[in-house]
């Protein structure tokens, strides 16, 4: 199966650690690699790609080291962060000049395609330098699809996109993670990474602080309290109500309806449908309201 | 051929040397020489000034310049800019990159510096000869080893140009002059050796046999482009550090 293997990799610059001791294993769908400016992001990246050799430790791509083995290209394509192209080629000679590259046999109708899959058709005669940025992304995206690569590596690919070049990206990860590509991708928007992706590496200064999926890393995360809102037909009562159960460690009555702090999100989700059917309340509505990767990034962090 | 050579490397590196604006500078050393070589027709009376001006002035300024101002940017200008990485994102041998975008710095400077240097040659003697030939052969030797040694510093080090621009004033100019030992690691007394060997003129200052020129001239240029293409294999990207 390809995947993706770090075993205890370290990066290091001089006394600086950008990565360290970073063991994940990424398979087949859409991965998300998040975490706040410094945190190793790129350099994980590099790493994989084999623009970066470990420091200590073992990087492998489909059982293969990347480091020195430019080989491995005819399986990895690499959307690098730096926004440089080609800029004096048009966007079909850039991805066709990638596809000759690649050996590719046919290299015109490889490039038509992966033209078309990022919606460049109408401007891929146009020279790169009038592309705008979002453009040029796309463009570097079909370059890195066009050889139709087992694994595609992604550093910031929704830099510069506007909303609907960025949910026309989202579409295309998507569907070549469910057609059982491996794709990881970085990115500062957390949103984007909550939606695109329910599998997340969370790096916080160099060190890999969660993995997995996203909402089960908050649930794990007991020793902090989980926020809900709820309305119901009596606010007030069910409130009183819920103060009283261990599993919950504050309520605050609001204009919005009731803020809950649970301790316990297990127990918490299980009680509050048997308590408002003993207490004849009736739920409205039951919110996760810290359940975006906003919330599960500032936790990890302050945890780390 | 493949692992030697790509094509694609190579018309994509020549559109992008050409296309850049410094383009016009490439041909600003060779306009020089031609026109002072005019110049000196049109004025000089003594017979020996040709292959003076053009040994001395031709092959230690004009041709180390423009290969310098070349053989620094086929590699150095992607590498500054970054888009060597798309380049780099391909399985292309590394050695196939160095010898491809060497091949456009020789070709280059073929057309703006050993075809000039001959074109120079026949305005001042006024005819193609036994000089003429010899200038260009020699010119030609001077643009594969000088491209080289500066491919490779630009594979070595961000700074190529400042390092080429030592190189050839400290080695070149100062050492390959004074110190015989150092002329067997001359790339201008290479390319003087071998416009001497066919154009048989003291005035041209060769101080290498013809064979020793060959060999130590084959011997640096394959050692330059191995360097270089071992340096380009471990080319790194540098992320951000925690």
């Amino acid at each position: 199966m390809t995947s993706v293997e770090l075993r205890g990799a370290s990066r290091w610059y001089g006394s600086v650690v950008a990565v360290n001791d970073v063991t994940m294993t990424i398979g087949p769908g859409v991965t998300g690699l998040l975490g706040p400016n410094g945190a190793g992001k790129s350099t994980l990246i590099h790493l994989i790609s084999g623009f970066l050799a470990p420091s200590r430790g073992e990087v492998t791509v489909s059982g293969e080291h990347p480091w020195r083995n430019p080989d491995l290209f005819r399986r990895l394509g690499l959307v690098p962060e730096r926004d440089s192209v080609y800029a004096f080629l048009t966007g079909s000679e850039f991805v066709a000049a990638t596809a000759r590259l690649h050996r590719l046999r046919d290299p015109r109708s490889a490039s038509r395609r992966a033209i078309e899959m990022v919606e460049m058709t109408a401007a891929a005669d146009r020279k790169i330098s009038t592309y705008s940025k979002g453009m040029r992304q796309r463009i570097k995206v079909a370059a890195a699809l066009v050889h139709d690569p087992e694994v595609i590596v992604l550093d910031e690919p929704f830099n510069g996109m506007d909303p609907r070049q960025r949910l026309h990206m989202m579409d295309l990860l998507h569907a070549e993670g469910t057609a059982g590509r491996v794709i990881l991708f970085s990115s500062h928007i957390l949103e984007e990474v909550e939606r695109l992706s329910g599998t997340i590496q969370v790096l916080v200064g160099g060190r890999l602080a969660a993995s997995g999926d996203f909402r089960a890393i908050r649930r794990l995360m007991t020793a902090r309290p989980h926020m809900f809102l709820l309305r119901s037909s009596d606010d007030r009562r069910l409130g009183a109500a819920l103060i009283g159960r261990p599993s919950v460690t504050g309520v605050e009555l609001g204009t919005r309806g009731l803020s809950v702090q649970a301790s316990d999100y297990g127990a918490f989700t299980r009680e509050i449908a048997a308590l408002t059917r003993d207490e004849g309340i009736r739920l409205q509505e039951l919110l996760p309201a810290d359940e975006s990767l906003d919330a599960v990034f500032s936790y990890l962090l302050a945890a780390s | 051929m493949t692992r030697l050579f790509n094509p694609v490397v190579f018309l994509v590196t020549l559109r992008a040397t050409l296309g850049r604006r410094q383009a016009l500078l490439l041909a600003l050393p060779a306009l020089i020489l031609i026109g002072v070589a005019a110049l000196l027709t049109a004025t000089a009376h003594s017979p020996v000034w040709p292959p003076e001006f053009l040994g001395v002035f031709g092959f230690t300024v004009v041709l180390p310049l423009t290969a310098l101002i070349i053989g620094t940017s086929v590699l150095g200008a992607e590498i500054d800019d970054g888009s060597v990485v798309h380049l780099l994102a391909t399985p292309v041998p590394r050695l196939a990159v160095t010898v491809s975008k060497f091949s456009v710095a020789v070709v280059l400077t073929v057309v703006f510096g050993a075809v000039p240097e001959y074109l120079a040659g026949v305005i001042a003697t006024g005819a193609t000869s036994r000089l003429t030939l010899g200038l260009l052969a020699g010119a030609a030797v001077a643009a594969v080893v000088y491209n080289a040694l500066f491919v490779m510093l630009s594979a070595l080090t961000t700074r190529a140009i400042a390092f080429g621009l030592l190189y050839l004033l400290v080695w070149e100019g100062l050492l390959a002059n004074l110190v015989a030992g150092a002329r067997l690691l001359s790339a201008g007394q290479y390319s003087l050796s071998v416009a001497n060997a066919i154009a048989h003129n003291s005035s041209l200052n060769a101080h290498l046999t013809l064979g020793t020129a060959a060999v130590m001239g084959c011997v640096v240029t394959v050692a330059a482009l191995a360097l270089g293409a071992r340096r380009l294999s471990k080319f790194s990207l540098k992320g951000e550090a925690a």
